[in-house]
């Protein structure tokens, strides 16, 4: 089997690529490890976009400049990112969504409970999963090739061009090739390897839940960074990763298993202690960090405690909490040291200044004498019935990745390669060193997805003239 | 097998006065738990707007939002919890289980409600029955079924009282069945969704979403879904096509009886005459449109909707199909030696068609109306929730 390019991985950055090489002119074949069902990758758990924009866009309202996405970028990384790849994904979340339409992407003002990012982030009507039957439809349309159940094994690449991938025992020949099959995030083994042991003796990743697909293996990464030796970037601990619901499947969980009341409430962990400001700014502005403090805490476990003041002002969580008519019947159900439980409660109770809730602004309720201090929305939590929720960490996607530069190229000992590209989680950490900022994985995925296409497409077709021509 | 201990506390709860969901009730509520966590289909439908205004969902939230879902299919191929996810969100299908109960539910007299339940069967007993009645009749009146008095026209073998004798009670019963089952609805649903009256802004959006079938332009004006994950507007189209043609049929039968009492002119009438032009137009209409529906039906992903119902769906749309296509046929072969047979089946589709109409596949479209309107007075009465990142 011989075609101009390859494409490995079957969700956003992959379908980018493919539809972005086959417009170019050149033949596809994708390869999706995943059987059609469960394709797409983590790309059918998404939402939105982050976009750039100067001034209002059909869904998006007032301006969203660059250098307001930069800086956004900025802090959430801590300055770990690379500003010319950043600002390059930048420009270009506010020229693709023309070309996302084209392919039958369709956009929507953003969803109730998600009203915060109006100004900063297009909404996929119907979600990742619409985007990507879209792309797929589009791309059958158009030709591409598309394998199901097609783990890529392995590849060759000789003097850091791409030779060919194998899968199943099959050879797949190509003249260029790009690389865009997510994360590792799945892989159990090598989340262990990374995360290691703890000081309690604890394997933290073992209690770890997958927000999304089970298919980031991330085979091809390690084949890349191992046994090519392909540059690498990034940390393997850094990751997508929140608070959500203790109850949610090991595997494509997605968004309905996060808790969106811990700002309402305290935290505690399964020592019954609290051990960060529950109210340090907006949940949608902490929710991505929550997942790594609870993951520092003793059995990666925590438990969101909310009262009755609270039900009705966040988004509603997919399981029901344990609900209790005292506090300490609250902690017995689950199964919290009721004592200490109370000491923390009541310690916190004792230490809230109430001012005038506003739990849609930075509001004035406060905790004097306690710490970790609650800095907004603290109220007692004194009013029956009582709810708990337990939380875990859970992984959306990993950092740990390829190094790149503006062509999406693979590089080897700091040399791109000509025919090698890669697009999506597998290089997202170019960009996003560490934190997150909503929306901003479809971002960089399209952004890469398509500069990787492009590229993959220009180098076959020059390729298949110069043979023309030899 | 239903859990004894399951079959215990509905018996309890059900002493002690409380609201007890029925598997397929409690299959909807378990999913727009997880939708209304999740809200990515926001976009497709009015369902899911109405659900977000929602924290729980009881016995008239299930029934008020299961009537307003258009089965259009957009959130099952859109839904990352769709099966095979452990999740099995299926939302159109959970919907429509409930719907089929609902029509069961809320038919009067309450013991014509089975007819419902094995529909394929009713509709085929009506028409049998239907057409017997009066190929026997037109048998008695010309002695055979071929040729005889045609030339006499429709009212030498069937007297024009004998008919209005036939179909207006018949018509009539219809109607009253009907408003009396939407009227139990209404009055289930309406506290569930603000209790507001409706107001005029209200009625005309409602009146706007029912004529244009609005919930099948898929949110984006694409269509909904048929057999794949793909949009298509052939549904809408074909469902006007349908619903405008009966519509048109149902005019120039109207107009003829004005016609015919009013004026004195009596059938048949011929073009360019108004009941001829009105039921040429009607008739062609209705039967493109069946012919679609019936062909989109077959091709539908089987995972749209409840199998179950899949008979009802198709028996109805035959049985309008037939309707139309004996009309035509009906006209067309006036002057020939089969126009007693022809008139006797065309006459025997017509009653089978509206002795059913109050226990099978035509109920949708009133309780679907009365969903949107009590829809369009809940959105415009303010949310009392105040999700925090709102």
């Amino acid at each position: 089997m011989n075609v101009d390019v390859l494409v490995i991985g079957g969700g956003n950055a992959a379908l980018c690529a493919a539809l972005m090489a086959r417009e170019a002119g050149a033949s596809v074949l994708l390869l999706e490890a995943a059987p059609r069902v469960w394709r797409g990758g983590n790309s059918a758990h998404t939402r939105n976009l982050r976009c750039m924009h100067d001034a209002p866009q059909d869904v998006l309202i007032e301006a969203y400049p660059e250098e307001e996405f930069w800086q956004d970028l900025l802090k959430v990384t801590g300055g770990l990112t690379n500003e010319k790849l950043a600002r390059l994904t930048i420009r270009a979340s506010s020229t693709c969504r023309d070309w996302m339409r084209r392919h039958g992407v369709h956009f929507q003002p953003p969803l109730s409970g998600a009203l915060h990012v109006a100004r900063t982030n297009a909404f996929f009507m119907g979600g990742g999963k619409a985007l990507v039957n879209a792309y797929y439809r589009s791309a059958e349309k158009l030709g591409v090739q598309v394998r199901y159940e097609a783990p890529v094994e392995r590849i060759e690449i000789k003097d850091g061009r791409f030779q060919a991938a194998w899968v199943q025992g099959e050879r797949i020949t190509a003249r260029a090739c790009v690389l865009a099959a997510g994360g590792f995030e799945s892989n159990r083994d090598w989340l262990r390897e990374a995360w290691g042991q703890n000081a309690r003796g604890e394997w933290p990743s073992d209690n770890f839940l997958i927000r999304g697909t089970r298919f980031n293996q991330g085979v091809l990464l390690r084949h890349l960074l191992d046994d090519h030796g392909a540059d690498r970037i990034g940390d393997p601990t850094q990751a997508h990763m929140v608070a959500i619901d203790a109850r949610a499947p090991l595997y494509d969980g997605g968004i309905c298993t996060r808790i969106d009341c811990v700002s309402l409430g305290v935290v505690v962990n399964t020592e019954a202690r609290r051990f960060y400001d529950e109210g340090e700014d907006f949940w949608p502005k902490r929710y991505a960090i929550w997942g790594r403090l609870v993951a520092q805490q003793p059995g990666q476990t925590g438990y969101s405690i909310i009262d009755a003041k609270a039900v009705g002002r966040f988004m509603p969580p997919v399981f029901p909490g344990v609900k209790a008519d005292s506090l300490p019947e609250l902690a017995q159900k689950l199964g919290l040291d009721a004592a200490t439980f109370m000491q923390t409660l009541n310690d916190y109770n004792a230490a809230c200044r109430v001012g005038t809730f506003d739990h849609t602004a930075l509001d004035d309720c406060h905790t004097e004498g306690v710490t970790p201090a609650k800095t907004h929305w603290a109220r007692p939590i004194d009013t029956a019935p009582f709810y708990g929720y337990a939380l875990k960490p859970g992984v959306t996607f990993t950092y740990l990745g390829l190094k790149t530069d503006d062509t999406a190229a693979v590089r080897f000992g700091d040399q791109p390669s000509d025919n090698l590209f890669v697009a999506g989680e597998m290089m997202a950490g170019n960009v996003l060193g560490k934190g997150y900022t909503a929306g901003v994985g479809m971002s960089i995925g399209t952004a890469f997805g398509r500069i990787a296409g492009t590229q993959a497409a220009k180098f076959a077709l020059n390729q298949g003239v110069l043979h023309a021509n030899a | 097998m239903q859990t004894l201990e399951a079959l215990t506390r509905d018996a309890r709860a059900l002493a002690n006065g409380a609201v007890v969901l029925t598997a397929p009730e409690t299959e909807v509520a378990r999913q727009l738990q997880i939708c209304n966590a999740c809200r990515y289909c926001e976009g497709f439908c009015a369902v899911f707007p109405a659900m977000t205004r929602r924290l729980e969902f009881g016995k008239a939230d299930i029934h008020f939002l299961a009537n307003l879902c258009h089965n259009c299919g957009a959130c099952l191929h859109a839904c990352q919890y769709a099966p095979p996810h452990e999740f099995a969100v299926n939302v159109p299908q959970a919907m429509a289980t409930v719907r089929g109960q609902t029509y069961v539910d809320y038919a009067w007299p309450p013991a014509l409600g089975r007819l419902y339940q094995r529909n394929g069967l009713t509709l085929s007993l009506a028409l049998a029955a239907a057409l017997a009645l009066f190929l026997l009749l037109a048998l008695a009146a010309n002695g055979t079924l071929w040729g005889g008095k045609s030339e006499g026209g429709f009212y030498a073998l069937f007297p024009h009282n004998l008919l209005v004798g036939l179909f207006a009670p018949v018509f009539l019963w219809a109607v009253l069945a009907l408003g009396l089952g939407v009227r139990r609805f209404w009055r289930e649903v309406t506290p569930a969704t603000t209790g507001q009256p409706v107001s005029a802004p209200a009625a005309a959006e409602a009146t706007h979403d029912v004529l244009r079938l609005k919930y099948l332009d898929g949110g984006h004006g694409e269509g909904c879904n048929n057999a794949d994950d793909a949009f298509t507007l052939a549904r809408r189209r074909a469902h006007h096509l349908t619903f405008y043609g009966f519509l048109l049929c149902f005019a120039a039968t109207s107009v003829a009886t004005v016609y015919h009492y009013v004026f004195g002119w009596t059938a048949p009438y011929d073009l360019p005459s108004l009941p001829k032009l009105l039921g040429a137009v009607g008739g062609v209409s209705l039967l493109l449109g069946t012919a679609g529906l019936f062909k989109l039906n077959l091709q539908r992903d089987p995972q749209h909707g409840d199998a179950a119902q899949k008979p009802m769906d198709l028996g109805f749309i035959a049985l309008l199909f037939l309707t139309s296509a004996s009309g035509l046929a009906l006209w067309l072969g006036r002057g020939t030696p089969a126009l007693a047979a022809l008139l006797a089946v065309h006459l025997g589709a017509v009653m089978a068609l509206f002795a059913t109409l109050p226990y099978g596949k035509f109920a949708h479209g009133i309780f679907r109306t009365a969903a949107l309107l009590r829809h369009a007075v809940e959105k415009r009465q303010p949310n009392t929730l105040a999700l925090g990142a709102d």
